[in-house]
């Protein structure tokens, strides 16, 4: 039991810092131009398969610097000669830009990588076993990802916090207006920012790509998610999104361990649900098969008791 | 009277089509458009007539397909005497059921936490459609026969051409009402709350009850577009609920136009001919879907209906062809540079999916040639670069010819 709490909180932690270095980014973005990036997740799998192409030419650290930094290129991109042209539209056709984006996104990938797995493996480096605990084996690659989401983490709280760069973004969230009357470029400033946003989500595939499946649904399996980490935190809230980025990760995995079903806790009970309805596969199923889906059981939730998110204070 | 004189001719032109494509593929074809289209106009009650944005609208369209299919089945063997006709108001009320639970929960809330808030919606069902495999029939799906229902009239639809007359009354039926919608007070609150929200609350409305009751009346719609269905397919798969199919009815009435009434009909006949044709010629007609979707956002947010709309004044002051010499100096660049670019797009569709299995060889607008040699890439780079610097030394044109009609126009009104 114990190592199953130990184990589950650890791959919590690392799944929801991962969460985070995409939500974190797209929080940002949200505050800035008010457009829900729906193709953060589709620049998240960009990074995964640059960084699966690289590794392949010239090994897998030149694709950890390399691949983020391109992606980041290819977000600015297309804020300048994207996002900009549709702004004079409204935030529904910003929206809708991203969203067809993505879509462009999945299938160009499936036409270049195809529409199978790739082989990115996990660096030679780093395929060994970290720690052994309670029997149980924990690999070398998982505990540099939890590194490099901790060190994104912190390196995103300094800049944001500490240095000028960051003091300009927080006041463009607030008063672009100001911003702009004192002389900075705040057009810029948001394609910096969305650049930077997609380099993150990036890094994010590059390091999960080996450790996890790249293919092209990946970012169609992650998107969602990702979304309600957003609207769970709190919309345009850091803190929230940080907060609810932890708490997925972790009820995913938790829930992913757990082998009950609603029958084993209506037997408990003593209460026997007719066993041929067809609500029946609704009483057999376990939480480990239903864990996909609590994430948006956790959103309802929210919403009916707080409209607003964990940390939110916006209407829209 | 001449207001409504639409209405008739739109009745005849659905009656007739069948006796001028009568052969079996456009009879289908017809009943998905017809389909297609009342799901279209169901889900621009939501985006263009309330303005929210809705990423999940296939959950309603997919449940009562669902519900319709287990309905035909269970009335099917029994002796009960419910027609096949009667089959879409199942659906109708299956998506109002579902819309007023699941719009209870998400109209609390507009704009980006809504489309968010729908979305997870959407992937709810689509995951426990996955997990409640006696209901949804897990990856084959759940299958019914339409024929063993209650013989009404006489007709057992069997047949593609009864079906087709079913769906086309229904789909009459529901677009009417879906227009009288429109126009009753609460139509034009929808309208002020997409507008202006606040001005609305000041009025004395509840935008979250207006949001809510537009939210049911799409859903009961789409509920009636999905038992359609199901009475067409004789099947409903998980795929029917799925996130694919709320992107594709919101890219089809997009495209259609979402400021107008007609737009989401056109959309979707334009996107479902599309889908059935365009996959027989290529393999990455996805590809060109959401590239023109795309283009649609960034150069045309109006879509093709706004687009047919803005030429109405004009033509109604018989200036239109002062437009003509300008819009066919436009077409010969554009068409350069749409064949450059479907250029492009095959030979990269070619060169990195086909090649290995077939060989470079390809064959693109009558020419052969090899996907792999140089020659023919820099030939489609070349016309689309030519046709994308044309087009814009031609625009101006473009533009000079409508100030000049704007002008006119002005002056006629004086």
């Amino acid at each position: 039991m114990l190592e199953l709490i130990l184990f589950s909180s650890l791959n919590g932690v690392l799944y929801g810092m991962l969460l985070f270095m995409m939500a974190g980014g797209l929080t940002l973005i949200f505050s800035m131009m008010g457009v829900l990036n729906f193709a953060h997740a589709s620049f998240y799998m960009l990074g995964a398969y640059f960084g699966f192409e690289i590794a392949r030419h010239l090994g897998f650290w030149p694709g950890l610097v390399l691949a983020p930094v391109i992606v980041g290129l290819v977000g600015a991109l297309v804020e300048r000669y994207g996002l900009r042209q549709v702004h004079k539209h409204g935030h529904v056709a910003e929206l809708l830009f991203t969203f067809g984006l993505a879509f462009v996104i999945e299938e160009l990938v499936q036409m270049i990588w195809g529409k199978l797995p790739v082989d990115y493996r996990v660096p030679e480096a780093l395929d060994f076993v970290a720690f052994t605990m309670f029997g149980t084996t924990y690999p070398a690659y998982k505990v540099f990802m939890l590194g490099i989401a901790i060190l994104m983490f912190l390196s995103l709280l300094w800049v944001l916090t500490k240095t000028r760069v960051g003091l300009i973004i927080q006041a463009s969230l607030s008063h672009p207006q100001m911003v702009a009357m004192l002389g900075h470029n705040v057009p810029r400033v948001f394609m910096m920012v969305f650049g930077g946003g997609c380099m993150l989500a990036g890094l994010a595939g590059v390091i999960a790509g080996p450790a996890l499946v790249t293919q092209p649904s990946m970012a169609a399996l992650l998107g969602p998610i990702l979304f309600v980490v957003v609207v769970l935190g709190g919309l345009g809230s850091l803190t929230g999104a940080f907060i609810a980025s932890l708490l997925i990760g972790l009820v995913q995995t938790f829930a992913v361990a757990v082998n009950l079903s609603l029958s084993d806790l209506l037997h408990f009970i003593s209460f026997d649900p007719n066993a041929g309805s067809v609500l029946a596969d609704l009483w057999r199923v376990t939480v480990a098969q239903i864990a996909p889906v609590i994430p948006y059981l956790l959103l309802i939730l929210i919403l009916i008791l707080r409209p607003t998110g964990l940390m939110g204070n916006r209407e829209s | 009277m001449r207001k409504f004189a639409i209405w008739p001719i739109a009745a005849s032109v659905l009656v007739i089509l069948p006796f001028v494509f009568d052969s079996g593929t456009s009879l289908t074809k017809m009943s998905l458009m017809c389909i297609m289209a009342v799901f279209a106009l169901s889900y621009n009650m939501l985006l263009g007539q309330t303005g929210m944005l809705s990423f999940g609208h296939a959950v309603y369209y997919g449940l009562a397909g669902f519900l319709a299919i287990h309905a035909m089945q269970v009335f099917g063997g029994s002796a009960s005497s419910i027609p096949l006709v009667m089959i879409p108001l199942f659906g109708a009320l299956t998506g109002l059921t579902f819309a007023l639970i699941f719009g209870w929960v998400s109209t609390k809330r507009a704009g980006t936490a809504f489309a968010m808030i729908s979305l997870g919606l959407g992937e709810l069902v689509a995951a426990s459609s996955l997990i409640m495999r006696s209901f949804f029939g897990g990856e084959e799906g759940v299958s019914s026969d339409r024929s063993k229902l209650y013989m009404w009239l006489g007709l057992d639809f069997g047949a593609q051409i009864q079906v087709y007359y079913l769906i086309a009354a229904w789909t009459f039926i529901a677009v009417a009402a879906m227009f009288a919608i429109t126009h009753t007070p609460f139509g034009r609150m929808a309208n002020a709350v997409r507008e202006n929200p606040e001005r609305a609350e000041f009025v004395g409305y509840s935008t979250q009850m207006i949001r809510f009751i537009s939210f049911c009346l799409a859903g009961a719609f789409a509920g009636i577009a999905g038992a359609l269905a199901a009475i067409n397919f004789e099947i409903m798969n998980a795929l029917s609920v799925s996130g694919a199919q709320s992107g594709a009815v919101l890219l089809m009435t997009y495209i259609g136009g979402v400021g107008h009434f007609l737009g989401p009909i056109l959309g979707a006949i334009l996107i479902t001919a599309l889908q059935i044709s365009l996959s027989d010629y290529t393999g990455a007609w996805m590809l060109y879907f959401g590239l023109m979707f795309i283009l649609v956002v960034m150069y045309v947010p109006g879509g093709l209906a706004g687009l047919i709309m803005v030429h109405e004044p004009v033509w109604r002051t018989g200036l239109l062809h002062r437009l003509v010499p300008s819009y066919l100096l436009l077409a010969v660049p554009a068409l350069i540079c749409l064949s450059g670019a479907v250029g492009v797009i095959e030979l990269a569709h070619h060169a990195l999916v086909k090649a290995a299995s077939e060989g470079p060889q390809m064959l693109l607008f009558g020419l052969g040639f090899s996907s792999r040699a140089w020659l023919p890439w820099l030939c489609a780079i070349a016309l689309f670069a030519l046709g994308a610097a044309l087009c814009r030394v031609v625009w101006p044109k473009v533009k000079e010819a409508w100030s000049e009609v704007h002008k006119q126009m002005k002056q006629a009104l004086v």
